[in-house]
């Protein structure tokens, strides 16, 4: 038994036998020819059954992914079409007589090297489609059907890589599972696999398939990223009791999934999902959440060795709004400081870092942080539809500078000619006793409230959330978070702001019918938990 | 000839779509060049792989030159695909 580590892309549980891809691009080998003219025929040829085969995979691109994934085999057609790649095919055949495998394969690495060099993720990611088109030329060439997977089993399929055209070429119902060495998870692949509701562990690194040969047992995880080769008889059946909990989740999501988060009398409530990176859109969509309650967007500073440039927030914050598709993002700006350190911001070590130096009072001492931030941010908003909400809110001053900051920013891009949203929402976090206590001043400033339960707890309750020696201490039911909760959702709906809850209260069913009394208008908590909340309100009755 | 410029407005700029879009519809003048130039680097919009090779992108403001028979049209035709495509 041998456990191997990647990124799982969609979370579901496979247990079954590996097929090993064996691609057909056998080494090209340069071969020197006499008829340039013959040579240039073949190319032809083989380019014409590479349209029609890409015209096939679009047609079932279309109905298995849907048009906007299946998009990509069009624009491949092109390329296949284009003048300077052709150009260079015919050049590379006639003066250096050389035959059309070689010139095709030479070809392809000069313009997949063009795209790799640029400085641009979404050019970089060209250089495989360039790759996959010549890739599928040579295979035709040498008369090779294109790999259809041949057995009749269902299979793992493992392999180095898988180009978009190899995924999709695979007869759905035959495949179990993709396991492959390398990929990342924004690539098409990675994509039309979450599209076609098949189990992916990408990025398992190269090592994993000297372990593999065709027909061993494997486990692949989808959810934890986990790769099981060779499992034993006792890892089996705990898989497939996680595979049968799977089933029932399914059977639960099938039951509501599309079903409405509303009670026995009629009340309504939205319920969102948090997340904390872009990896997480999958499991969202996967649970049938109705929006993003809280992205944390600290995951991006965390992440880089650096401040992240306003390319690189807006690329992701755009990447979050195009996957929800119109349905409501709340970005929460960057929430460092207390538990959640990073090196370049240089912070000074202090003795008590929950109430100290952290959040918005990070940003608004260091506008120019904040700025980058909030003009990715509204550049990002066109693209769906976005809330912003500020962090560890205590005063009407700190929430007067926020929006203030933000029409700045928003002026600066309207004199430079960038296009964003008129209809982004502004709102804060109610996580602190004082935000709470005054919330009948704050709510005439914003557009909604979204109670962070975690630290209002903390704060309320003097227990530091770290300290594990007062756990007793913390009755997170306590009546005074409960009261201060209430208190802004009646302030709230007093001046038409809407309130939400996103810290882990949220996710409480014992609280669920309390929160509806309050009448609490959204509650955002981890993905799995969106379906078992959506259940707890639909069995409640208020009247 | 005919010359123009436009600053992109889309915020992904000319990706694979648009670029092949705009190829295929300067091919259909035929016999009129259409280039596109950005930092002093131009090229035939009809070359789907350079033109995604420029590397348009929002903000950037890129320079056209129609030139041939069907000048007048084929500048127009791509201006307007400019302006509601990017």
């Amino acid at each position: 038994m041998k456990l191997f580590h990647g990124k799982g892309v969609y979370g579901a549980i496979a247990i079954g036998c590996v097929s090993v891809f064996k691609r057909q691009e056998a080494s090209v080998r340069r071969t020197h020819i006499t008829d340039a003219a013959t040579e240039l025929e073949r190319v032809e040829n083989a380019k014409s059954k590479a349209l029609e085969q890409l015209s096939a995979i679009h047609e079932k691109a279309l109905k298995e992914v849907g048009e906007t994934h299946a998009q990509i085999f069009e624009i491949h057609m092109m390329m296949i079409e284009d003048d300077d790649y052709n150009d260079s095919i015919r050049s590379i055949i006639e003066t250096q007589m050389v035959n059309a495998e070689y010139a095709v394969a030479v070809t392809s690495d000069n313009f997949a090297a063009m795209f790799s060099s640029m400085d641009d993720d979404y050019m970089q990611a060209r250089s495989a489609d360039v790759k996959d088109i010549s890739n599928r030329i040579i295979s035709c060439l040498s008369d090779g059907e294109n790999s259809d997977s041949e057995s009749d089993s269902r299979m793992i399929i493992c392999s180095d890589d898988l180009a978009p055209s190899e995924t999709v070429s695979f007869d759905k119902e035959n495949v179990l599972a993709f396991v492959t060495a390398f990929g990342s998870s924004s690539s098409h692949t990675a994509i039309l696999a979450r599209n076609m509701n098949i189990p992916a562990v990408i990025c398992v690194g190269e090592e994993f398939l000297n372990d593999i040969s065709d027909g061993c047992m494997m486990i692949v995880d989808g959810h934890k990223g986990e790769v099981i080769i060779d499992p034993d008889e006792e890892t089996v059946a705990a898989y497939t009791a996680k595979q049968q909990e799977d089933a029932h989740r399914k059977d639960l999501l099938q039951q509501l999934r599309g079903k409405d988060n509303i009670t026995r009398d009629g009340t309504r409530i939205n319920i969102f999902a948090n997340i904390s990176g872009v990896d997480g859109i999958g499991a969202i969509l996967a649970n049938d959440a109705g929006g993003i309650g809280l992205f944390r967007s600290e995951f991006l500073y965390l992440e880089s060795d650096d401040y992240p440039t306003e390319e690189q927030q807006f690329t992701a914050y755009r990447k979050v709004l195009e996957s929800m598709a119109g349905k409501k993002v709340i970005i929460r700006t960057l929430d460092i400081g207390a538990d959640k350190q990073i090196d370049y911001f240089g912070l000074e070590h202090e003795d008590n870092p929950a109430m100290g130096f952290r959040a918005v009072r990070i940003c608004l001492e260091r506008p120019e942080v904040f700025r980058t931030q909030l003009r990715a941010l509204y550049r990002a908003s066109v693209f769906g539809e976005l809330g912003i909400m500020f962090p560890m809110i205590t005063s009407v001053n700190e929430v007067a500078e926020c929006p203030a900051m933000c029409d700045m920013v928003k002026r600066e891009l309207s004199e430079e000619g960038m296009p964003f949203s008129d209809k982004v929402e502004v709102g804060i976090m109610i996580e602190t006793p004082a935000a709470a206590i005054i919330s009948d001043r704050l709510a005439p400033m914003v557009d909604f409230f979204s109670v962070g339960t975690n630290d209002l707890t903390q704060y309320t309750l003097a227990c530091d959330r770290q300290n594990s020696k007062i756990e007793r201490f913390v009755d997170t039911h306590h009546e005074a978070v409960l009261r201060l909760i209430e208190m802004a959702a009646v302030n709230a709906h007093a001046n038409n702001v809407w309130i939400g809850i996103c810290g882990e209260l949220a996710a409480d069913t014992s609280l669920t019918e309390r929160f509806l009394r309050m009448r609490i208008d959204e509650l955002s908590v981890s993905a799995p938990f969106v379906l078992p909340i959506r259940e707890k309100v639909r069995s409640i009755d208020l009247s | 000839m005919k010359n123009f410029s436009y600053t992109i407005k889309d915020s992904v700029g000319i990706h694979a779509r648009p670029a092949g879009n705009l190829a295929k519809l300067a091919k259909g003048f035929t016999g009129t060049k259409v280039m596109i130039e950005k930092n002093g680097k131009s090229v035939d919009v009809t070359k789907l792989m350079m033109l995604m090779g420029l590397g348009v992108k929002c903000g950037d403001t890129v320079n056209f030159t129609v030139e041939g028979p069907d000048e007048e049209a084929a500048a127009k035709a791509v201006e307007e695909f400019m302006q509601t495509n990017l």
